[in-house]
C-alpha cells in the first residue's frame, strides 16, 4: 500500500506503522459493525446547528 | 503592590479603565514573567513585544484622551503557534512548517480580539500538527505544568495551558479537534470553552482534521472565557462551517445562576476507564449541583473509535505530500500515526461519518430531559512530562492515545463544553466537563460560573 501510495515507509519504520494500523482495525469494528441503513448519510460538512434527520 | 500576571482578564480589564493600573504597565509585567520563565515552561514560542508595546501604549493613549475602553482594553493574551499571526511562519507545531513564508494576515480571532483591546504577546507551543494530548514537542521540547513542572500540560494546545497557568498571559486561545482545549484545561488547572463546531472560525488557522476542529480560549476565570467568546463570536464566509447568523452574547447570562437548569452525570462509558480523582471530581461538583439524574449517550466507546479513525484519516489525507517530501522532518510518533492514516481504507471513513449522524441524532435528544451533563475531562491528573503509559482500570495504556478519552465522543458532535477545574485529592488539577446543548455556551458558562462563585470550582496561577 505504502508503495501504491509512493509514501517513504522505511523499514524501521514498518512495525510502528503497523501497530498504529492494528489499532485502527481494531477499533474500526466498533462502528463498522454498527447497523445503519444503506441510506445512513455521512457528513461531508457537519453542522451542529441543524442535524439532519 | 499588586501582580497583574496573577489576575483574570476581566480585573485587568477594569484596572486599566479605572486608572489603577495601565495598560503598558500589565503588557512590561507579562514580558517580564515571560522572561523569568519561559525557558522553564515552555510555552512561548514567539514573543511578539513590540506589536504587544505598540498596542498596550495605544491603549493608555486612548485612555489618556478620555475615550471609552473596550471590554478587553490591555488584557494580555496568546494564540497557540497554529493561529495566523501576521509576520510570523505559521509552524503548527512542526519543524516543517517553519520554513513557510511568514503569515500576511492575522487570524480573524486575533483581529477580533485585538479590536476589543486585547494585547498579543505571541504565539504558543504545541504538539505537532495538533496530533497529540501530552504537550510534547519534539522539535520545541515539552511545555511543563506550571503546577508541577515534572509534569505534562496536556495537549495539543500544551503551551496555551502552561502560559495561562503559568501567569504568562490572562487568555490563550487553544484548537480542539478530540480535547486538545479541555485536556491541558483539566491538568493544568484552568476553564477551557471548546464552543460548539462552527461557532467560531477557524479561517486563517492551520487544520487537523477540518470535520472536528475548533477554536477557543483558556482562562483564569468563567467570565473571561465569555468575554473572550463574545469578541470572537460571530459569521465569517472564510470559514465554511462558520456558523452564519450573528449569536446572542453570552456575558449576560453568565451571572444568572442556576435557576431553572436541569444538571445531569454521565454514567456508563463516562464512569469506567479513569481514575477515583477523574469520577471524585465529577461528584464533588454533581452534589454541590444537586445533580442526580444519570445521563446515558448509547454507544459513546463508538462514537471515540469513531473519532479516532477519522482523525487518523483526515490527518493522513492532509499531510499525505509532507510525508511523502519530508518525512525525516516528522516528531516520529506522529509521523507513524499520519502514514497509517495515510494507508486506511475509505470505507472505514465514511462509515465513520454516517456513525457520526447517528450519534448524533440519539445524544440531542437527552437535551429534551436535561440542559446540561457532567462528565470527567481527563482519566487523571497530570502524568509526568516523559510518562508513556498510565493505569486505568487495571489496564496499562498509553498515555497519549488515552487523556482524550472522555472528550473525544463529545467533540465528535461538535457540543460546547465548558472545562471547570478542581483540585484532586492528589494535590494536582484535575477537570470535570460541563456540556450543553449546540449553542447552548450560555448554559455551559452559566453553570460554571455558579461553581466557581461557590468556590467549588477555582484556577490561580501554579508557580510549581
Amino acid at each position: 500500500m505504502a508503495k501504491a501510495l509512493n509514501l517513504p515507509l522505511e523499514q524501521a519504520n514498518r512495525d510502528e506503522v503497523a501497530k498504529n494500523l492494528a489499532l485502527a482495525f481494531r477499533l474500526a469494528p466498533l462502528f463498522l459493525e454498527f447497523p445503519l441503513h444503506d441510506e445512513a448519510e455521512p457528513a461531508p460538512v457537519f453542522d451542529a446547528f441543524e442535524p439532519q434527520p | 503592590m499588586t501582580d497583574w500576571t496573577r489576575q483574570p482578564a476581566h480585573a485587568i480589564a477594569q484596572a486599566i479603565r479605572s486608572g489603577a493600573t495601565s495598560a503598558s504597565a500589565v503588557t512590561e509585567a507579562h514580558l517580564a514573567a515571560i522572561a523569568a520563565r519561559n525557558a522553564d515552561l515552555g510555552a512561548y514560542t514567539d514573543i511578539t513585544a513590540a506589536r504587544a508595546r505598540a498596542k498596550a501604549a495605544a491603549i493608555d493613549a486612548s485612555r489618556a484622551r478620555g475615550e471609552a475602553l473596550p471590554a478587553l482594553a490591555g488584557v494580555p493574551f496568546a494564540v497557540k503557534n497554529l493561529f495566523d499571526v501576521a509576520g510570523l511562519a505559521t509552524r503548527a507545531g512542526s519543524k516543517i512548517n517553519r520554513n513557510h513564508p511568514p503569515a500576511t494576515a492575522d487570524s480573524p480571532l486575533i483581529t477580533k480580539l485585538e479590536a476589543a483591546g486585547a494585547v498579543l504577546l505571541g504565539a504558543l507551543n504545541m504538539g505537532e500538527y495538533a496530533y497529540d494530548f501530552t504537550g510534547r514537542n519534539a522539535h520545541d521540547g515539552p511545555s511543563r505544568n506550571p503546577h508541577d513542572r515534572a509534569r505534562m500540560t496536556g495537549g495539543s494546545s500544551g503551551g496555551s495551558g502552561a502560559a495561562a497557568a503559568g501567569g504568562l498571559a490572562a487568555i490563550t486561545l487553544g484548537s480542539d479537534t478530540n480535547g486538545s482545549i479541555r485536556v491541558p484545561a483539566s491538568l493544568c488547572g484552568l476553564f477551557g470553552l471548546k464552543p460548539t463546531y462552527g461557532s467560531l472560525s477557524r479561517a486563517r488557522s492551520f487544520p487537523f482534521v477540518a470535520s472536528l476542529d475548533h477554536l477557543g480560549p483558556l482562562a483564569r476565570s468563567v467570565l473571561d472565557l465569555a468575554l473572550a467568546f463574545d469578541a470572537m463570536s460571530g459569521p465569517d464566509a472564510d470559514d465554511p462551517v462558520c456558523r452564519k447568523d450573528q449569536p446572542t452574547p453570552v456575558l449576560p447570562q453568565v451571572a444568572k445562576g442556576l435557576s431553572g437548569l436541569r444538571v445531569g452525570v454521565a454514567d456508563g462509558y463516562f464512569r469506567r476507564m479513569g481514575t477515583p480523582e477523574a469520577f471524585e471530581a465529577v461528584d464533588r461538583v454533581a452534589r454541590h449541583l444537586g445533580a442526580t439524574r444519570p445521563v446515558t449517550l448509547a454507544e459513546a466507546h463508538r462514537a471515540r473509535a469513531a473519532a479516532f479513525i477519522i482523525t487518523m484519516i483526515e490527518g493522513g489525507a492532509l499531510h499525505i505530500d509532507r510525508l511523502r517530501t519530508n518525512a525525516g522532518d516528522f516528531d516520529l510518533e506522529v509521523r507513524d500515526r499520519l502514514f497509517a492514516g495515510a494507508m486506511l481504507p475509505g470505507q472505514l471513513y465514511v462509515q465513520a461519518q454516517k456513525f457520526r449522524r447517528w450519534f448524533q441524532r440519539e445524544t440531542l435528544k437527552l437535551f429534551e430531559d436535561v440542559d446540561a451533563f457532567l462528565a470527567p475531562a481527563t482519566p487523571s491528573t497530570a502524568p509526568l512530562v516523559d510518562q508513556v503509559t498510565f493505569n486505568l482500570d487495571g489496564q496499562e495504556l498509553p498515555v497519549r492515545a488515552n487523556l482524550g478519552i472522555f472528550t473525544q465522543p463529545i467533540s465528535f458532535i461538535g457540543l460546547p463544553v465548558v472545562a471547570v477545574p478542581l483540585r484532586a485529592t492528589n494535590g494536582l488539577p484535575i477537570g470535570v466537563q460541563v456540556i450543553a446543548a449546540p449553542g447552548r455556551e450560555d448554559v455551559a458558562l452559566r453553570i460554571a460560573a455558579s461553581l466557581e462563585a461557590d468556590g467549588i470550582t477555582h484556577s490561580s496561577v501554579g508557580r510549581g
